[in-house]
């Protein structure tokens, strides 16, 4: 049984990779990727921490995260193919009219 | 209650006010038919008033309580006795007849309704004035008939010289109640109360009471309390009254519509100061300082406003001088103890100079609003209610022995002479002044009704015509009542009012008759016969005389044209440096500072948020960037602190 700490540091692994990921790729698909692996970092502490402590609300608490994001990844591409209509580009850095 | 008619004689023109005020855009035209028939049953009710205080009794009638504050309490209350009876029926008679004029003299005006509804306002205020019980109301309705004035004045507010009269007549009226104010205050501080009843009953017991006048910068000068009370509130009676050195605006308010000039600026109103003076009695009695300034200061103004008169060509102006100078009579009597020789001239002085103005007015709507006399002549033949009327009143005002403006004078002037050396000096000075009174009211009458026409109204087209009735009625009345005024035993009626036992030279204690009352009387007929023989001289039979006097008497004849410099001389020391100090504080600190400071935060924050715009990259990156930071800092605040 592996301490609990191997599990937090994993998931601030993932969390940072998801966190940079989003903050510096101009691929939008990758940074919805990135923002999937940052949820995916928190639902690893649920787990981590629902086993520590016994309780299986942290678990559940997991299926509730997946759903919604499995929804916001559905409205995020549906999004990104309206996007990609409109300009024929993917490209983050394309999208700038909400400027002063 | 048997007494509630009292209540009613202010009430129903303060009715008729509200009823035209409120609703004066949907009456118009027939405005008269509500306050004409209020204002008379005021005057009824006032007749019955005076009936009742004639059979002896004074009443008071508390209204109720307005205000309490701590130990403070003020009721507004009706106080009538023989003198606030006598005043009621002056200012009801003249405020009914004038409202009649007004139904012609107005006709077709714009401001129809809202004349009407200020005169009626004003009628209101003035009954509460006289009839007021206490200090403070006394002051509010001061007040409220200041503000008539200035709305009445500036009636016709579209000409930028009825604007500026009605400002004038404002302001300087301010500067007056501003004095009248601190006495109130100094009373409410050195009585706890502003009753008269209970002022007048504590009077004696503060006499030999002194005040550090110098005390907030540290000196030591001490005045006696009453002194200090009575010179404040003469402050007021000095503006109200048109008094040397605030006489300035009473000539200018004649702007104003002349049923306006006969009713306020001749009858009452200005007439509130020597009432004031007289209601309070009691409290001028024990300051012999006050009483002598009181009599200087009327003197003064009774020779100056009958100097200016003498060279004036407005009607209307040399009719205004003639009341400064009139009301420097009645204040003149009340500063030597003879408050009831003042009020009764106060009273003739209603009626005759109220039919003089009116008169003016007839003659102003027959030539249509010409007001030069220089431009009238041969209006007797015309005119004749007018110029017959005219010259009753003008006798009146002259002092031609039968009129009542005779009795009440000589009243003035015998009183005077009995009361000691200053009186006899200031008595001396109302003869000169008698004299000079009966030359410029002929004048008026020469020039203005006598002679050759002069006149183009109409161009000769259309006949010169009398107004009608409504105007030539009233001035039926008041040339009746100017006579009649002298034989209905007025100074006996209101003699019980001033023998309080303080009383050191009231009227009542002065012995009359004897061989100086005699003499005082002949030299003051002699000397108004001799004033209008001179104008006849001057005006009818050798007419190039007085334009060669003016030429050999320039200054003299200059400095009465221009009524002393006084205009000028205020213009440079006071208006003027008032202008500039606020064009000063315009630039300076309203422009500078106050703008400044907001303008300036407006353009700090203008500067702040072109810079915060930056922020706004439209890189959805640098907003996830910003995200991050904050919840970065959130945590480590959180976390660490």
């Amino acid at each position: 049984m592996a301490p609990i700490s191997y599990y937090l540091v994993l998931s601030a692994i993932v969390f940072t990779t998801g966190l940079v990921g989003v903050l510096i790729r101009r691929n939008i698909i990758v940074i919805l990727l990135s923002v999937e692996l940052m949820l995916n970092a928190t639902n690893i502490n649920f787990v981590a921490f629902s086993q520590y402590f016994h309780n299986a609300a942290g678990q559940v608490f997991v299926f509730f995260a997946l759903t919604v994001a499995a929804a916001e990844v559905a409205v995020g591409l549906a999004i990104i193919i309206a996007l990609y209509r409109s300009r024929a580009t993917i490209n983050v850095d394309e999208f700038r009219l909400l400027k002063w | 209650m048997d007494s509630l008619y009292y209540e009613l004689i202010p009430l129903l023109p303060f009715a008729a006010f509200l009823i035209l005020g409120l609703f004066g855009h949907w009456i118009g035209e027939r405005a008269h038919l509500v306050a004409v028939p209020a204002v008379v049953g005021s005057l009824l009710l006032s007749l019955l008033a005076l009936a009742d205080v004639a059979g002896g009794r004074h009443t008071s009638i508390p209204l109720y309580t307005w205000l309490t504050s701590g130990d403070m309490r003020v009721d507004l209350g009706l106080y009538v006795d023989r003198l606030a009876a006598a005043m009621l029926v002056l200012v009801t008679g003249v405020s009914a007849l004038v409202h009649i004029y007004t139904i012609g003299y107005m006709r077709g005006d714009r401001g129809y309704a809202r004349f009407f509804a200020y005169i009626a306002l004003f009628t209101f205020s003035m009954l509460m004035l006289v009839l007021s019980d206490n200090f403070l109301q006394l002051f509010v309705f001061w007040e409220a008939v200041g503000l008539c004035s200035y709305l009445l004045i500036g009636h016709w507010y579209e000409r930028d010289s009825a604007r500026a009269a009605a400002t004038k007549a404002f302001i300087v009226n301010r500067i007056g109640d501003f004095g009248f104010l601190l006495g109130v205050l100094l009373i409410l501080a050195t009585f706890g109360s502003l009753e008269y009843r209970h002022v007048f009953g504590q009077i004696a017991d503060i006499a030999g009471q002194t005040l550090n006048v110098l005390k907030p910068f540290g000196g030591d000068w001490q005045v006696s309390t009453i002194t200090m009370i009575a010179l404040l509130l003469f402050v007021g009676a000095v503006g109200k009254s048109a008094q040397v050195p605030l006489h300035v605006w009473l000539p200018d308010a004649m702007e104003g519509p002349t049923p306006i000039s006969a009713l306020i600026h001749a009858a009452t109103m200005v007439t509130a100061g020597v009432f004031m003076v007289a209601r309070l009695a009691p409290i001028y009695e024990l300051s012999p300082v006050a009483m002598n300034v009181v009599a200087v200061v009327g003197a003064v103004t009774m020779v100056l406003g009958a100097s200016i008169a003498l060279t004036q060509f407005d009607i209307k102006r040399v009719v205004a001088y003639s009341t400064v100078s009139q009301l420097g009579y009645m204040m003149m009597a009340c500063g030597l103890g003879a408050f009831g020789s003042g009020i009764y001239h106060l009273l003739t002085h209603g009626a005759f100079k109220a039919l003089l103005f009116l008169g003016c007015g007839s003659v102003i709507l027959a030539l249509h609003h010409e007001q030069d006399m220089r431009r009238m002549g041969g209006l007797k033949h015309d005119l004749p209610v007018t110029y017959w009327t005219f010259v009753i009143g003008s006798l009146a005002l002259a002092g031609f022995p039968g009129t009542a403006g005779f009795f009440s004078k000589d009243d003035i002037l015998v009183s005077a002479w009995m009361a000691g050396s200053l009186g006899k000096l200031l008595s001396l000075l109302g003869l000169a002044t008698a004299f000079l009174t009966a030359f410029y009211s002929f004048r008026l009458v020469f020039v203005a009704f006598w002679g050759g026409r002069h006149h183009d109204a109409g161009h000769g087209h259309e006949p010169i015509h009398e107004p009608g009735s409504v105007v030539t009625v009233p001035l039926m009345v008041l040339a009746i009542l100017s006579i009649a005024a002298g034989y209905i035993g007025i100074p006996e009626f209101l003699q019980p009012v001033f023998t309080s036992p303080a009383g050191a030279a009231s009227h009542a204690d002065l012995p009359h008759g004897g061989p100086m009352a005699t003499v005082i009387m002949l030299a003051a007929s002699v000397l108004g016969l001799a004033g209008i023989a001179l104008a006849y001289l001057f005006y009818v039979a050798e007419p190039q005389l007085p334009d060669r006097l003016a030429q050999s008497w320039r200054r003299l004849y200059e400095l009465s044209f221009h009524k002393w410099f006084v205009d000028e001389l205020y213009d440079r020391t006071i208006v003027r440096p008032t202008f500039r100090l606020a064009d000063r504080l315009w630039r300076r600190v309203d422009v500078a500072v106050i703008d400044g400071a907001v303008n300036g935060t407006a353009r700090a924050i203008a500067w702040w948020a072109w810079f915060m715009r930056l922020v706004q990259s439209g890189q959805t990156q640098h907003y996830a960037l910003g995200m991050m930071v904050g919840a970065v800092l959130m945590l480590t605040i959180y976390l660490f602190f």
